[in-house]
């Protein structure tokens, strides 16, 4: 049942990913896209990935959408139609797909007892979790403890995105520049309902944010996945209230503060470490009980995540927002 | 009794799916956009309820009844939130009945 499930899903992928190729109009891309990412979430899920699953709902169908209409109503909707084939291309494109079709082959199989992933590092982390860290959900151990510091290279990914995109748009456009003044900054002000229940449901987003954040290490969830929603949160109420009343609430300069202060705060964490005679990530000096050590580092270490991936997005989505059509 | 509930349920879980595929149906079959939108809004409202009733009976009175209680409460909010937000845009847009039409036909 699960297979055949899986595999309805993995085909309605390939059937949006070539509805995506097909269009022209790229609101229905855009659309898409959405589409694609809550089938994916849904086969992570399904494979048992819940955190992935997590992420990839909040950023690939939710936020990821949002930022892209923000781009989109900043230009055209439609791509403009370019038809010449391309043989070279062509070429290039069916020998790297059947390379990857082939790869394919050697991929273990669902479940596979002799596979690399079961064999390696895997049975040990979850033999040793409960003895070292003491929390219930794995994946948090491994992603901030045992793997800190892959996760604290995403983090600087994350920074590095933010910071890139703030080059790019992130000055506001001299006055002038654009034909159209910026969009309407009232928000939503003459639809009621949509105000009045975004009122009612964006304090029950944050809170269940604050809840992802904080009890990743007992449920899927963590910094990534709080940062997103409560990023949403604020987004939803930017769309509803307006740029202006949005900046009111977190202003540019707590954004910027909030996308270095936090994986600053990541990073600090990793030199107290050795200060404290560990090793660089090493939390099991931070208290004198190294089971509490872990589990306080890797509270801090998911605050700072969620603190940079909030900042980030809200950002990208202001840099987006506050600029005119061109 | 545990019969009586499994039957119940599956009833609700039925009618819920038989609601998702006619919202499906309308949803391609309807001429315009305000039609389609009260297909869709079928699947939003009543399926979804319909569905989670169904599986709050399965759940029992438990963690997971009480999660699907709070699901429910967000979809009967936002849900027919979105519809109605989505209407007014396209009514303020200009979509009337024609320009649907040539509308879905550029698609």
């Amino acid at each position: 049942m699960t297979v055949l499930f899986g595999g309805f899903l993995l085909a309605m992928l390939v059937i949006t990913a070539l509805a995506m190729v097909q269009t022209r109009n790229l609101f229905v891309a855009v659309m898409l896209g959405g589409i694609f990412s809550l089938l994916i979430a849904t086969v992570f899920f399904m494979l048992d990935a819940a955190d992935v699953s997590l992420t990839e709902a909040a950023v690939g169908a939710g936020i990821s959408t949002v930022l892209f209409l923000g781009a989109l109503s900043l230009t055209s909707d439609h791509e403009h139609s370019k038809t010449t084939i391309r043989p070279l291309a062509i070429i290039i494109v069916i020998i790297t797909m059947l390379l990857i079709l082939m790869s394919t082959f050697d991929f273990p199989f669902i479940g596979d007892p002799q596979s690399l992933v079961q064999n390696h590092v895997g049975a040990e982390y979850l033999a040793k979790t409960p003895e070292f860290i003491d929390i219930p959900n794995v994946v948090t151990a491994v992603l901030g403890s045992y793997r800190g510091y892959d996760t604290l290279g995403e983090v600087f990914v994350v920074l590095t995105a933010g910071v890139g995109v703030l080059f790019l748009l992130g000055k506001a456009p001299p006055p002038g520049c654009y034909r159209n003044k910026p969009a309407d900054t009232e928000g939503l002000s003459h639809y009621l309902i949509p105000r009045l229940v975004g009122r009612l449901v964006i304090p029950f987003l944050i809170l269940f944010g604050l809840y992802v954040q904080f009890h990743g290490e007992y449920s899927p969830g963590g910094g990534f996945q709080a940062g997103a929603l409560i990023a949403a949160a604020n987004i939803l109420y930017a769309l509803l209230e307006g740029e202006k009343s949005a900046l009111q609430v977190v202003p540019h300069k707590w954004l910027m503060g909030m996308i270095a202060s936090g994986a600053l705060l990541y990073g600090l964490v990793g030199v107290t470490g050795i200060l404290l005679g560990g090793n660089f990530l090493d939390y099991s000096v931070l208290s004198e009980d190294p089971v509490k050590g872990q589990q306080l580092g890797l509270l801090i270490i998911e605050l700072g995540v969620g603190i940079t991936v909030t900042g980030v997005l809200l950002s990208i989505y202001h840099a987006f927002a506050s600029r005119g059509k061109i | 009794m545990d019969m009586l509930v499994d039957i119940v349920s599956w009833v609700l879980l039925l009618i819920g799916g038989f609601f998702v595929f006619v919202g499906g149906v309308g949803v391609l079959r309807m001429p315009e956009l305000y039609t389609r939108m009260h297909a869709s809004g079928l699947t939003d409202s009543i399926a979804t309820s319909l569905i989670l009733v169904g599986l709050m009976l399965q759940g029992g009175f438990s963690l997971i009844g009480l999660k699907l209680v709070a699901i429910l409460i967000f979809m009967l909010l936002t849900g027919p939130t979105s519809s109605n937000a989505l209407a007014s845009a396209a009514l303020l847009a200009g979509n009337k009945e024609e320009g649907a039409q040539q509308g879905d036909k550029k698609v």
